[in-house]
Formats: C-alpha cells, sequence, structure tokens
C-alpha cells in the first residue's frame, strides 16, 4: 500500500485535511504543536487504497526537538508527500517546500486557509506557482471541505519536481525570496480590532488581567456547565434507574453475587456514592459525579484551544515557568493534564531537552489532577466547605512550583528559551469543538469504565480475601503515624494505581475528618500517576527516566504528607 | 544605528542586519521568519528578564530575552 504523508509548518491545518482526507477524527486546535505523534488512516486515492499519515508540524527538515523530528522521520517513509501550506504566510512556508521537494518525492502542495488569505487581502498567482515549484498546487479551505476534491484528483499529477534542485541554505532563502515576490500579492490592510485585542491579551499588564479573567469565566463555566447537567440530566436519571436497582437487589438476596453488584444497602436503600457495587456506584461514579464535569472541562478547554489563546498564555507565564526548568509551552502539558494525564504527558514532547520534558512530566505527574479525580474531590470534600478543596489545590500547586525550583536546579541539561508562534485568534468553529469534545468523552468512557470494574471488582475480591486487611496492618505504621490516616486507606492507595477517581470514592466510607480527607486526596494526585499514565510516562521518559521520577514522587508524597499532618492534624 | 533587539522598547520597529548565534539558531530563527532585511516591531517586552513578543510579516512570535539579544537591529523607528 501507498503512503501519503502530509507535512508542512505548525498550525497550517494538515490535520483538517487529515480529516478531510480520510474520515477519521484527529484532534485539530489553534495552536503550533497540537499533532505530537502520526496518525494513521486508510483511504481510496487515484483508484487504489493508500495508507495517509498526518505528522506533526515542522518549519524544516532539521529537527529542533521531538516533535519535529517525528515529522522528519516519518518523509522517509513517503511515496507521496501533500505539503500543506499556510497562504497567509507563504513566504516562512516555501523554506519547507523547497527542503522537500530538494528529496526528489513526488509532491502536491495544498494552498490551505485560502478563505483567510482573501480576507486578509493576499493574493497568491496559483499558476505561476505551480510552474515555479513544478508540481500541483491545490488552494484549500481544509476545515470548510474546499478544494479537497481538487487536491485528490491532482495527485497523480504529482511526481518529482524538475524546477527544483539540492541548493545550499543560502540559495535556499534566495529562492524563497524570488518565488513569493513573483506570485504574491498584498493589498494594505487597516488595524482590526480583533488586532488590538490580539496585542492587549500579550502585554504584561493587560496581558495578566484578561488571562485572570479568561481562567475565571472558565472555571465558572465548567462547574455551572457540570453541576447544570449533573443536577438536571444524570441525577434525574439514576433516580428512575432505582426502582430496577432496588429490585435487582431483592432478586438477588443476600450473598457475594449481591455485594459484587449492587453492593451494601445502608438502611436497606441505595447509596450510590458508597455502595461499592459494579451496578450501583460502578455506573453512579463515572456517569453522574465525572461526566458531567469532563464534558464541561473539555468543552471549555476545547474553545480555549481553538480560539487561539493558549499561546497567549504560555508568553505570559513564560517567566515564571522558566525559573521552574521549563518555558512557557509547558502550559499546554497543565492544561491537557487537567482532562486527563495521558494526552498532558505527550504535550511535554514540544519541549526542545530531556531537562525540560522530564521536569514538566514529573510535575505534572504529581500536582496535575485529572479532571475525574477533581470532580471526585469536589465531590467528596464538597459538602464538609469550600475552604477544604482550596486547601487541596494550594497545596498542589505550592509543591509544583517547589519540586519545579529543586528540580530545575539538581537535573543537569539545559533549559532553552521559549520559541513561539503566536496564531491569530480564530472563531472556535462549531464542528470543531463538538467533534473534538465527542472524541474526549468518548475517549473517558471507553478507558475508564472498564478500569472502574475491574477496580471495583478487585476491591471485592481483594476484600474478601483478606489482602487488604492485610496490606492495611503492613503499611498502618507509616500511615497512622506519618499522615494520620486510617490504616484502611492504604487500600484507595492501592486502587488509585488503576484509578485515582475511584480511589477517591473509595475514602468515603473510613468516616474520615474533613483534614484527613484533605491529606488523603493530596497523597493520591503526588504520590504516583495511575496505569495509563505510567505506561506513556515510562515511554516518553525511558526506564531510567521513570525510575528517577518515581523517586521524585514518593519523596515527595511522604515529605508533603508529613509536613500536611503536622499543620493540619499537629503531633 | 545597530542594536540588539532586546534595546528596543515596546512599538518600536527595527530591521534585522544580522544574527550574533550559532548556526542552529541563526536556522531556527529564519525558518519562523526572522531573517537578515526583514523589518519586525516589538510588540512587548516581559518584566523581570521575561520573553520578547516580535511582530514580523503580519504574525507573532515570542522568543526569549537570550535570543532577542543576539538579534541584531537597526532602528527604523
Ligand atoms: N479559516 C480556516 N481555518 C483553518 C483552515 N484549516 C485549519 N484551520 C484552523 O487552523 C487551526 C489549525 O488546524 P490543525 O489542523 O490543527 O493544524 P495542524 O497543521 O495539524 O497543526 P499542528 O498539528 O499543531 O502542526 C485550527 O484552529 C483550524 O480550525 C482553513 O482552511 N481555514
Ligand atoms: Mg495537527
Amino acid at each position: 500500500m501507498k503512503t501519503v504523508v502530509l507535512m508542512g509548518n505548525p498550525n497550517v491545518g494538515k490535520s483538517g485535511v487529515f480529516s478531510r482526507l480520510t474520515g477519521t477524527r484527529v484532534i485539530i486546535s489553534n495552536y503550533p504543536g497540537t499533532t505530537v505523534d502520526v496518525s494513521r488512516g486508510v483511504t481510496r486515492l487515484l483508484e487504489s487504497d493508500v495508507e495517509v499519515i498526518d505528522a506533526p508540524g515542522t518549519y524544516s527538515l532539521s529537527p529542533t526537538c521531538p516533535v519535529e523530528e517525528v515529522a522528519a522521520g516519518i518523509l522517509e517513509d513517503a511515496d507521496l508527500v501533500i505539503n500543506v501550506v499556510d497562504s497567509t504566510n507563504l513566504e516562512r512556508n516555501l523554506y519547507l517546500t523547497l527542503e522537500i521537494l530538494e528529496r526528489g518525492i513526488p509532491v502536491a502542495v495544498a494552498l490551505n486557509l485560502w478563505d483567510e488569505a482573501g480576507h486578509q487581502g493576499i493574493t497568491i498567482d496559483v499558476e505561476a506557482l505551480e510552474r515555479l515549484l513544478g508540481v500541483p498546487v491545490v488552494p484549500t479551505v481544509g476545515l470548510a471541505g474546499q478544494g479537497i476534491r481538487e487536491l485528490v484528483e491532482r495527485l497523480d499529477e504529482a511526481r518529482p519536481s524538475e524546477t527544483i534542485r539540492p541548493m545550499s541554505e543560502e540559495e535556499r532563502w534566495a529562492t524563497v525570496g524570488r518565488i513569493t515576490g513573483e506570485v504574491q500579492t498584498i493589498a494594505h490592510r487597516h488595524h482590526t480590532l480583533r488586532d488590538r485585542i490580539a496585542e492587549a491579551s500579550i502585554k504584561p499588564a493587560s496581558g495578566l488581567i484578561i488571562a485572570f479573567g479568561v481562567m475565571a469565566v472558565t472555571f465558572l463555566a465548567v462547574v455551572a456547565i457540570g453541576e447544570g447537567l449533573a443536577e438536571y440530566i444524570l441525577e434525574p436519571l439514576f433516580d428512575l434507574y432505582t426502582p430496577f436497582a432496588m429490585q435487582l437487589s431483592e432478586f438477588l438476596g443476600p450473598g457475594i453475587l449481591h455485594d459484587i453488584l449492587i453492593g451494601h444497602l445502608i438502611d436497606g436503600e441505595i447509596d450510590y456514592e458508597q455502595a461499592m457495587g459494579l451496578l450501583t456506584t460502578g455506573l453512579f461514579v463515572p456517569f453522574a459525579m465525572i461526566l458531567p464535569y469532563i464534558v464541561a472541562f473539555y468543552l471549555m478547554l476545547s474553545i480555549l484551544e481553538d480560539t487561539g489563546y493558549l499561546p497567549r498564555l504560555a508568553t505570559l507565564v513564560d517567566t515564571f515557568f522558566h525559573r521552574l526548568g521549563m518555558h512557557g509551552h509547558g502550559i499546554i502539558s497543565v492544561f491537557l493534564g487537567l482532562g486527563c494525564n495521558v494526552p498532558g504527558a505527550l504535550a511535554t514532547r514540544v519541549l526542545e531537552t530531556k531537562k525540560q520534558r522530564f521536569i514538566a512530566a514529573t510535575l505534572m505527574s504529581i500536582s496535575v489532577p485529572c479532571m475525574a479525580q477533581i470532580a471526585m474531590v469536589f465531590g467528596v470534600l464538597g459538602p464538609f466547605g469550600m475552604h477544604y478543596i482550596v486547601m487541596v489545590f494550594a497545596t498542589l500547586m505550592a509543591v509544583y512550583i517547589v519540586v519545579g525550583l529543586i528540580l530545575s536546579r539538581v537535573i543537569p541539561g539545559e533549559c532553552p528559551e521559549i520559541f513561539l508562534e503566536i496564531p491569530p485568534y480564530r472563531m472556535p468553529n462549531a464542528r470543531v469543538t463538538a467533534s473534538k469534545t465527542w472524541m474526549r468523552v468518548r475517549g473517558f468512557v471507553g478507558e475508564a469504565i472498564p478500569y472502574l470494574f475491574l477496580g471495583i471488582l478487585l476491591v471485592n475480591l481483594l476484600y474478601t480475601a483478606g489482602f487488604l486487611g492485610w496490606l492495611a496492618r503492613v503499611f498502618a505504621p507509616l500511615m497512622e503515624v506519618w499522615l494520620g490516616l486510617p490504616a484502611e486507606a492504604t487500600a484507595a492507595l492501592l486502587v488509585g494505581f488503576l484509578r485515582k477517581d475511584l480511589a477517591v470514592g473509595m475514602l468515603v466510607p473510613l468516616g474520615m475528618t474533613p483534614v484527613q480527607l484533605v491529606i488523603a486526596v493530596t497523597m493520591l494526585s503526588i504520590y504516583f500517576p495511575c496505569v495509563a499514565t505510567f505506561v506513556v510516562l515510562l515511554k516518553e521518559l525511558g526506564a531510567r527516566g521513570m525510575a528517577a521520577a518515581v523517586g521524585v514522587m514518593v519523596t515527595t508524597a511522604l515529605i508533603v504528607g508529613g509536613l500536611l499532618r503536622m499543620v493540619l492534624i499537629g503531633f | 544605528m545597530e542594536k540588539t533587539l532586546l534595546d528596543l522598547r515596546p512599538g518600536m520597529c527595527g530591521t534585522v542586519t544580522r544574527f550574533a548565534g550559532a548556526p542552529g539558531f541563526m536556522q531556527k530563527l529564519r525558518t519562523i521568519g526572522i531573517r537578515e532585511g526583514k523589518t519586525l516591531t516589538v510588540v512587548a517586552r516581559h518584566p523581570l528578564s521575561g520573553p520578547v513578543v516580535v511582530g514580523i510579516g503580519g504574525r507573532e512570535v515570542t522568543l526569549g530575552r537570550g535570543m532577542a539579544q543576539r538579534i541584531m537591529v537597526d532602528v527604523t523607528s
């Protein structure tokens, strides 16, 4: 099967073209470095099945970070390259185009973002460009699908360029200048309101005010949408479900099957949060307590991503992140990590050096709880008062900063500075937002539910087998003396490896005081990543890196736990 | 008069004359659009040795201070 690779600068719409070509859903966002890994899809082009590959963006074929390495490496596999070019920024994009053409591979060029070029008064003489490059050039609007059909039809004309020969860097720049001068005309453009907003949001003072506003609105919107979904849609659904569950409970009668499916009734009633049965807690926790907030969070994240705000935020926090041994681009991994730590860990690939990636990944794993866990923390601590939740997050934030300051000093290696292109502000596209939110929510349901069920099943079995009791006795000194927690909380830490949300839920029946809960949920975030994150981190950091990261996690957990205990409970 | 990009106050424009840095660094800047002969505007300069935001060809790019210091410009306005 032939391989067609989509290549181009970051954020030019490669993934958009990819999903139009293959019908495969991929994440499309308005910032450079959205795609950090290759996605593959199969489609029928030129009367045969071909594999289409969506590569990460790169400015040149000499990579400066792992993401660009992936992009440059994938070129080796290409039988044909579709070079996606940003028509609003032709000159800069042509450098990579020439580099690809010089390789002697068949190429077709997609002049994407053609609509925006029009709005900005940029016209490109497509035929002249085609002649100068010696390969087919097709204007496209990837998002709307305009031009995609023509692009596909003209792929069989793609052949190695006869006009572009290998050249030196100097010559390449000269050629870029010559071609751009010949084919592009730019009409004078006035400052628009959008330009002024763009400027205000990236300047130090006005930028910070806007950033606080944006963060506050995002937070409030997530809470409001989440609560709304839970209260008006999902909880009523469970009210309808209760009679069925009760009937099943009566039908089963007491016994192990009842314990596993329904769990323990409290005063003859089902308490969905505490019953611990597969068909009670196992459904209620993910669907009524977590899902609403996952949907709300991903909706808001999508809007932040698609407007193009995140790179501006990255610029504003750069000074701060630089002190922690990363640079502003690291904020992306924090935001994605708040949804789920797995994409958060992958997003650290946009950082240039090993040191930066180690710090970013370790800190995220320690201090950035995922949305499922956050929703449970709100559910469990909320009834005792907001200030307990604030305690948890203030602690995690302090830990992020302190551990970052320490790691940036003790870890050898370089911390290159930020170097980030700021995309134009764009209106979020409803289809992109809906499709992205749906993809991520489905990801949660598809992965979380099996693990949750497995977790609940395991807890029941291990409990019956007496293993959890034994474990609690072994760890009792650490838990009781050092952390001030009941020994039974050990089981939650064990389950936390599988699912942190479930682990938080397991703390409820232990009857702990609110401050004990604060300590326990903070520990759950810090001590170790969940298994899904662990696997990705292991791949990203390597065995040695991961061992070091685990060392940092466990040490931090022990120190922070002990400190919290001393401050909150006393000796 | 030749200055470094870092010497330009926000709002000022300059033409890039040369780079004082390793070839890898120069290539990185060039491929993102910052090249000899190009005119750029300083949009913002963040305090506490924060990054510099420059406007070039209708786009904005954020770069660290150390990088800005190694870009030589002719001040135009
Ligand atoms: N107006 C307009 N917007 C587009 C077009 N194509 C893509 N976009 C937007 O441009 C942004 C980037 O699109 P992506 O497809 O994620 O770009 P990419 O090249 O895959 O980006 P990386 O994976 O980061 O390299 C998104 O906000 C899209 O909605 C287009 O033809 N017209
Ligand atoms: Mg992409």
